[in-house]
This record gives structure tokens, sequence and C-alpha cells, in this order.
């Protein structure tokens, strides 16, 4: 049996709160790294958090006949997914809740936050919000495969889809070492669904900022601090498949796994805003016929050395 | 999970069935294609949350998974192919309403028939560990022909549908000597073949 | 309550999605429709499958394999319908079942 969640620890109410904090930071984390990284150090922690405030404060403006039940869905939902992505992740030591299933669990969320979005982009009934709802759709679609395969590769070798049984296989060798590929499939693939960096064309200048483009006030706060959180969340999450998660010597255990959090965002963002936008179009192509074979072969090679026992 | 289902469970198993059938009754009354899509989501979901109490959880999370790329997919057809895809212009498209609804019915008390005058028998089943675990050694296992029909069907339906869908063949792309240097596709690709 | 009468609510919840699906599939007349209400018939059968698994045979995986063998119809029906609407909208800028039968002959 597994060892014990973070709701059976602390309880159900103060372990969901805690969740919830830890994705709120791990955003406002990811925003000033992002920060820091294009403009310089000045006031990158409090950047986020004061235009954040600035949002809550400002008046909502909306279009003509919009689908506003949609909108607002869809504005919602995608901190919420964001969050529940979070719940799968383990904050030291524990999942929020833990499942048979929780790599699939994960892998679904990324998937209602694809539709989220595309809610976001129909919502105001606006073209250029629309056409990047539809490239959205496109270029998630074509990221989707690689990162499924690419956690399930994780859950292969440990011979489970529990994140904790993930963790506790990585104690000799972290799995990064074998699947270099599933590592970075995933870590981009995760950048793909949050749109953003080298993947931002859905919410890019050439269409007025597409989805987002029609938001406003607190809708606009929500969508960024969701992108933001899922950013994080992922970036957590690879952490604990690959890097080992809270395994390393003489710190404990829960701040080795926020320190290789920070590096994994660090090395995100850093890579990420040095890369020019890329053209859906062209990348939709790469995605299926490059990167779904081999994500294809890295399980296979996996696979091998799951059945020649070199993980356990 | 619960191994028996705790009071909490059933009036979240309760709830989640109501409003599966309410959000599969909203997908033929709704004007809007696009919320008649994410109704039946919605009904999906609130399936996936009932598979989820009764321990299921790989399912109850397939579900969902599978379901929200199938509806995200579908919204795009409703809105190409629907003529009336953001509702604002209201409009029945329907046959023989009266007559289907006099099967839908029909069927329905039929089935609630059998469900509520049969002797179900329930008593005490073992539970595995983990359904996961047990599905998945089913699949690889003692039900792997299953599993085979089923790659078979699906490498099937990949080659049908896009032998259906697509106009174009490879001497469209290539020429009629199969030896353009780079194919012309309406949409070039990433990767210049 | 007892476990039968809680089988016997979840089944008749998806007694309902499937008499809903099956009124949606014949009254319709676009073929996308058709096929929401397929899918809704099929949720229902996703759900009848799964409460017969926890209820009925949970020692057994058969009901657990039904389930994945209905999420696997869904996608076929969904990959086949969408590629028939494609090819029927190209031949005749339709998408209308009733007018599909003058494609006979």
């Amino acid at each position: 049996m597994p060892e014990q969640t973070l709701a059976e620890a602390w309880g159900l109410v103060p372990a969901v709160l805690g969740i919830v904090a830890v994705g709120v930071v791990l955003g406002v984390v990811v925003a000033a790294v992002d920060r820091v990284v294009v403009f310089g150090a000045s006031g990158a922690v409090v950047e986020p958090i004061r235009s954040s405030a600035r949002l809550l404060a400002e008046q909502r403006r909306t279009t003509l006949a919009p689908d506003r039940l949609l909108w607002r869905i869809g504005c919602v939902a995608v901190p919420t997914l964001a969050l529940l992505s979070l719940a799968v992740v383990p904050v030291a030591g524990r999942t929020l809740w833990s499942t048979s299933a929780d790599l699939v669990w994960f892998n679904a969320m990324e998937a209602l936050l694809w539709a989220a979005v595309w809610l976001v982009g129909w919502g105001p009934n606006a073209v250029h919000a629309l056409t990047g709802g539809y490239r959205f759709l496109a270029q998630g679609l074509a990221y989707e495969l690689p990162l499924m395969f690419a956690l399930i590769t994780a859950g292969l070798a440990a011979g489970s889809l529990r994140t904790t049984d993930v963790v506790a296989a990585q104690e000799a060798l972290w799995l990064v070492v074998t699947m270099p590929v599933a590592f970075v499939v995933f870590v981009a693939g995760a950048a793909a669904f949050a749109f953003w960096g080298p993947f931002a064309a859905p919410a890019e200048a050439d269409i007025a900022g597409g989805v987002t483009s029609e938001l406003s006030g607190v809708d606009r706060l929500l969508v960024e601090a969701g992108r933001a959180v899922f950013l994080g969340a992922s970036a957590a999450m690879a952490a604990a498949l690959f890097l080992g998660g809270d395994s390393g010597p003489w710190l404990p255990g829960p701040l080795w796994h926020l320190l290789k959090t920070l590096a994994v965002v660090a090395a995100l963002v850093w890579v990420g805003r040095r890369m020019p936008v890329l053209r859906p179009d062209r990348t939709v192509e790469v995605g299926w016929m490059v990167l779904v074979p081999l994500t294809l072969l890295q399980a296979l090679v996996v696979a091998v050395l799951v059945l020649t026992g070199f993980y356990a | 999970m619960l191994s028996d289902l705790s009071g909490w469970a059933i009036t979240a198993v309760a709830i989640l069935g109501v409003l599966s059938v309410a959000a599969g009754v909203a997908v033929f009354v709704v004007d809007s294609m696009a919320r008649a899509t994410f109704a039946l989501l919605a009904s999906f979901l609130a399936v996936a949350g009932i598979l989820l109490a009764l321990d299921l959880v790989y399912l109850a999370v397939v579900t969902a998974l599978m379901m929200t790329i199938e509806m995200a997919i579908m919204a795009v057809f409703m809105i190409m192919f629907m003529m009336n895809p953001a509702g604002l212009m209201p409009m029945t498209m329907v046959h023989n309403a009266k007559g289907s609804a006099a099967v839908g019915a029909g069927v329905f008390v039929l089935l609630a028939v059998g469900i509520w005058t049969i002797d179900w028998p329930t008593m005490n089943p073992v539970r595995p560990d983990d359904s996961t675990r047990q599905l998945g050694e089913a699949i690889m296992g003692s039900h792997m022909l299953v599993m085979l029909v089923i790659g078979i069907g699906l490498f099937a339906m990949i080659l049908a549908g896009t032998v259906l869908a697509t106009a174009r063949g490879r001497y469209d792309r290539l020429g009629p000597g199969l030896d353009a240097e780079h194919p012309d596709d309406p949409v070039p690709g990433g990767l210049r073949r | 309550m007892t476990a039968e009468l809680v089988l016997q609510i979840v089944l008749t919840v998806a007694a309902g999605l499937i008499g809903v699906g099956l009124f949606g599939a014949l009254s319709q007349q676009t073929i996308v429709m058709v096929m929401m209400g397929l899918e809704l018939v099929l949720n229902g059968v996703l759900l009848a499958g799964g409460a017969a698994w926890y209820f009925l045979a949970p020692e057994l995986p058969d009901a657990q394999v039904l389930v994945v063998v209905a999420l696997v119809v869904m996608a076929v029906e969904m990959a086949m319908g969408f590629a028939v609407t494609v090819a029927f909208y190209r031949a005749r800028q339709l998408d209308m079942i009733d007018m599909a039968s003058d494609l006979r002959g």
C-alpha cells in the first residue's frame, strides 16, 4: 500500500489550501523568473503581484454577443485545471491525493486545459481570439501524444502510474539518464500546453494577442495565472518524474525538490525566452512526424531496459 | 478509495448521475453548437466522476482524457459543418421527433423495468487491491486477444479515415511522375519533405 | 442503503443516457449531431459497465475490458463519422443525412 497522501496527513481542507498556496507561489516564481530573464532583476517578485492587483481592480470590457457562459467557464477552468494537475505532483514527498493512475490524471488535466483554452478563444465572439483558439487546438493535438508517451515512459520504468512510486524508483539513478528524450519532450510539451515561449503562437502579436486578446480584468488574471501555475506545476512534475524528486545528499528532501523545480523553471524560461515564436503550421508537423516516433523509440528502449532488470 | 460506498459517495453518485442525464438532454436542446458539444463533454465528465467513485480510477481518468480530446475536435467539426454554430439564429434541424422520442422513452422504460425487477446478485464480492493493475494484467494476459483486435481495428480506422477524408493522393502532392523536389501541399509543413 | 439499490440507481442513470442518446441519434438531421447521440448511448454503456464491475463482479476484469472496448468504439465511431462527413461534404456540400439518399445509384 502507498504511503499517506497529503489529504490524509493534514486533513482535506488544509491540504487543499496548501496545494493552492504552492500553486500560487509556483506561478509567481515562474512570472518572476520570466521577468528577470526578459527585463533584468528590477522588481521581479513585486511586479507579478502588482499587475495581478491592477487586473483585479480593472473593469471588465466585453464584446458584441459573446458566449458569456462558455467564456467564463473557460477562464475559470484554466487556473483550476492547473491547480488540479498539481494534485498529483509530490509536495514534501506526498501528493494531495494518490491514485493508481496519477500520470494519466496529470495528462487528463492537460487535455481539459487544452479544451478550456479553446473556450477562452471561442467565448468573446471575436476573430483574433477564435483564430488563436484554433491554433491552440492544432498545436495541442500535435503535442498531446508525445507528452503522453513521455509521461508513460516514466511510469514504465517505475512499473507504476503512481507519482510517488516513480519518485521512489529513482533512488539509485535519475530517470533522465535513461530517458533524456522523454524529459525534453515533456518539458517542451508542457510549454506548448501553456502556449508559452516558442509555442506562444496562439497568443501572439500577429493576431493581436490571440486567445488573450479580448480578456480583461479578472478574466485575464485567471488565464495568465493559470498559464504560469501550469508551467510551474509541470516543472515540479518534471523534477519529480525525471530528476529524482526529493532525492539528494545533505539537504532535506523537499528542499531538493524545490531546488530542482527552480532549476527546471529557470532553464525553461532562459531557453524559451531566447527562441523565436515558432509558426504552428511548421511545428505541428514536427510534433507528428518527429516527436511521436522519437518518444515511441524512447519507450521501446526503456521497455527493453525494464526487461533486462536495469531498474530493479 | 472507497471499498464500500459511503453516504458521501452515494450522494455524489446521485448528483453526478442527474447531472450527466441533464447535460445529455441539453445537447439536443441548446441552440449553440459549441454549447451542445461542451454539454456532451459535461455528461462524459459526470460519468467519469461516477466511475471514480466506483473505484475505477484508471477508466475514469482515461474517459475524461479521451472524451475531452474527442469533444474539442468535435467542436471544430460542429462549427465547420453546422449552419448555426453559435446559436445566434435559432433553428431546429430534426426529423420525426415524436417517433424518436417514443423510441427513446420506450427503450428507457424497457431497461428501467428490467433494472428494477431483476434480483441482482450483489452479495459481498471480493474486491481487488488495485483496479488499474487488474485491468492491465487482463489486457496483457487473459484478455490479450481483445487488445490485439482493438489495435488492428484502430489501425484500420486510421487508414480508412485518412482515405475517406483526404481528396489528395501522392500524385497531387508529387506530380504525375512522383519526382517533385518538394510536395505541393496547401499548407507546407516544417520538415520540407 | 443496500448495494443493490445503488446499483439500480446507477443503471437507471445509464438507461436514461441511452434513451436520450437514442432520441438524439434518431431525430437529428445532421450527421455530426447523430454522432453526438451515438456518443451519449455509448456513455450509458460506459456507466453500466463500470457499475457492473463494482457491484456484480469486481473480482473479474471482464467488465473493465468491456468499458475499454466501449471507449475504443467511441473513438472509431468519431473518426469514421468525421471522415464520412468530410467525404460527403466534399462530394455534395451537404451534411444532412436525409440528403445522403441522393448518393444512391
